[in-house]
């Protein structure tokens, strides 16, 4: 608006001008069709990301709604719901959130220490081999790990046999990897170097003069992470959690390799009712599993909305 | 509320600031010798500026002082206790850091009253406390501000406050003000001084601004290559420095040659004496350092000096005239300089009862072509 009545103003004619008020409708026609040109720039820079976002998310999500509350015949129906809800349906799910919670705290734990430890160490050579390394395993999943770890610590598996050498063979105290918790272990492979990845940034921007200011001021090294450390992190270290949370609860490959499906998860689910190779006729159940897979991680990111909002209440 | 905040500090005996004594400090790191047998001795309520170029050790004794770097050698006492064995967290001095270092989490008042929680006092003590010292700094409408919500001199003035908040015996400042603009860094320049003397908190101040320095400080120690060059007031340091690195460092000094015969030197056909050096006698050829106010000019068309250069200064115009070759500059009364056109030709004399002498440099830049 602002330069547009500069336009106008500037657009005064002199002598020997054209008809008064010719001219100066021609410039605020000019100076309009500007303003609309500056506030559409904008949507166009979007518009790819919009339609891409759109084509790849939003209509995947409206085919899974549209499709869960139809019936084998094409009928709207809420008995799909009703199926997945309760029974072994909601079971999968309670499996998949408590497995998903396990392998978004703890390696969200263990990838912070160890991801502070790298950001404080002197060597610069240990920290480009941390990053490259934790690059490289954070996306090594599905059948390949399934299968290093069946041949290291399956029954029969390398280090198994070296355990068993010394009369500590996992497998005769409890272990089993084909189980819930072996599934566990195999997730923390990947899901440690993930958050080693996603909050080596934000450890980056801790600045050494806080600590200092801190110890100056008579704080411990205790205190300091108390009061200033953690606070600072805290929106950086929730939202590293919630993208394992994301990727627990969502992964299939490694878990149905490695269990076979003994184990009962969503995403497992999905993938039996979807193939049809244990019940056919059921892919509008499996669209309603889908569509509570959705409703969790919403509920999630709307959990995790309200604890960053309440933790980063300094950086608005 | 303030007064009764200053009145508490100054009625008190505790708080009164501490004798600070730097004895022989060595510090390396790896092959560089960051502070190499650096000794310092500071008054109680003293206010001491390390002045010196990048690299010179001055930061690093300020962190030796803190309690952040461990020495190799050397001695720091605190009225007279080695403080050696005492952590950072446990000196009892406050510090002042060049980008402010406000906990982002915490708003102005937190951020002052974080040294009180610290030493446990109770909330609404802290709370008034913290408010009392941002009022002190001028900034008690924005005690709910969050660091990233203030501009840098704010922020710089709350770190202050917070500095101050767990009454040290030793304010430690490092390079406060290089980060702020002109008109902020002379605002704040004032009010850390000021504060200063209200409190009388022994303060050791780091800057590489020699306005600064010259300035704020009681005392300037000018540092070089991890020693001290000179410790003296800032009208000693300037009017009469000791080492050729201190006349150059300091101020502006032009060199011309000069051949010393007992005691003495001829410059502009004048015998001037040679002023004592703590660098000793320079052999070889050297040099005469001479301040702008330390020369006069006359008109004389008979003289071979020129003037080639001058710039207005408000009340006193630099005049650069050619000597032989050698530019020579020339502080003159902006109303006398008027009347000097450039080319002019000029006599000039020394008006300084002695010069300092230096080992001529290997390339004077100053030679005029």
């Amino acid at each position: 608006m602002t330069s547009a009545t500069s336009d106008e103003q500037l657009s005064v004619p002199g002598p020997g001008a054209t008809a008064p008020g010719a001219g100066g409708a021609d410039v605020a026609v000019r100076s309009r069709r500007r303003s609309l040109g500056r506030a559409l720039a904008p949507v166009a820079a979007m518009a790819p990301f919009s339609i891409y976002s759109f084509l790849g998310l939003g209509v995947p999500i409206l085919a899974v709604i549209y499709y869960a509350f139809q019936s084998e015949q094409g009928k709207p129906t809420l008995s799909n719901i009703t199926l997945v809800t309760h029974g072994s349906y909601l079971l999968g799910f309670e499996n998949s959130i408590v497995l998903a919670l396990i392998t978004s705290i703890v390696p969200g734990i263990l990838g912070l220490i160890l991801a502070y430890a790298i950001a404080t160490s002197r060597s610069n050579l240990l920290k480009r081999l941390v990053a490259t390394a934790s690059g490289v395993l954070a996306n090594f999943g599905g059948i390949n790990l399934t299968f290093m770890f069946i041949a290291t610590l399956g029954s029969t598996g390398i280090l198994t046999a070296w355990l068993s050498a010394i009369h500590l063979n996992p497998w005769n105290f409890g272990f089993n990897l084909y189980s819930f918790y072996g599934v566990v272990l195999v997730y923390l492979y990947f899901q440690v170097p993930l958050m080693v990845l996603v909050i080596t940034p934000a450890l980056g921007g801790l600045r050494p003069s806080w600590r200092e200011a801190a110890e100056n001021m008579g704080a411990s090294s205790w205190r300091y992470w108390r009061h200033v450390g953690i606070p600072v992190l805290m929106p950086s270290v929730l939202g590293g959690m919630l993208l394992l949370f994301g990727s627990g609860f969502a992964a299939y490959a490694t878990a149905e390799t490695l269990t076979a499906g003994t184990v009962t998860l969503a995403p497992i689910q999905i993938g039996s009712l979807l193939a049809g190779n244990q019940l056919a006729g059921q892919e509008n159940v499996g669209y309603a599993v889908g569509l509570g897979m959705f409703v969790v991680l919403a509920l999630t990111m709307i959990l995790y909305g309200l604890v960053r909002r309440r933790a980063s209440k300094w950086l608005r | 509320m303030t007064e009764h905040l200053v009145a508490t500090r100054t009625a008190e005996p505790a708080p009164a600031g501490a004798r600070v004594s730097l004895e022989g400090l060595v510090r390396t790191y790896g092959a560089t010798r960051a502070l190499d047998g650096f000794s310092l001795d500071i008054e109680p309520g003293e206010f001491v500026a390390l002045l010196g170029p990048s690299g010179c050790g001055k930061t690093t004794a300020l962190r030796v002082l803190a309690g952040f770097e461990q020495l190799d050698r050397g001695r720091v006492t605190v009225d007279g206790r080695d403080v050696g064995k005492i952590s950072a967290q446990h000196r009892d001095m406050g510090m002042v850091f060049q980008s402010y270092s406000l906990f982002p989490n915490m708003n102005a008042l937190n951020n002052v009253a974080f040294g009180l929680r610290m030493r446990h006092q109770h909330a609404a003590q802290r709370r008034q406390k913290a408010g009392e010292l941002l009022e002190l700094v001028g900034l008690s409408d924005q005690a709910l501000k969050y660091p990233h919500q203030m501009s840098g001199g704010q922020q710089q003035r709350v770190a202050l406050a917070r500095a101050l908040a767990i009454e040290p015996r030793v304010l430690l400042l490092d390079e406060p003000l290089s980060a702020l603009d002109a008109k902020v860094r002379a605002e704040l320049r004032d009010q850390i001084r000021q504060l200063q003397q209200r409190l009388a908190i022994t303060t050791v101040f780091v800057t590489h601004d020699q306005e600064e320095a010259l300035s704020m400080a009681d005392r300037v120690c000018v540092m070089s290559a991890g020693r001290a060059e000179q410790t003296a007031t800032p009208a000693t340091l300037y009017s009469r420095p000791t080492t050729p690195f201190v006349a150059e460092f300091v101020g502006v000094s032009s060199r011309v040659p000069v051949e010393p015969t007992d005691g003495s030197v001829t410059l502009f056909g004048e015998r001037c004496p040679v002023r004592p050096s703590d660098a000793g006698v320079p052999e070889g050829e050297v040099d005469a350092l001479l301040r702008p106010e330390d020369v006069t000019i006359t008109l004389d068309d008979t003289a071979k000096p020129f003037v080639t250069h001058k710039s207005f200064l408000g009340a006193t115009t630099r005049v650069i005239i050619q000597v032989d070759g050698v530019a020579v500059r020339v502080d003159v009364r902006s109303d006398v300089a008027a009347d000097i056109e450039l080319g002019a030709r000029v006599r000039p004399s020394v008006v300084s009862r002695d010069v300092l002498l230096a080992r001529r440099a290997p390339t004077r830049s100053e030679t005029v072509d």
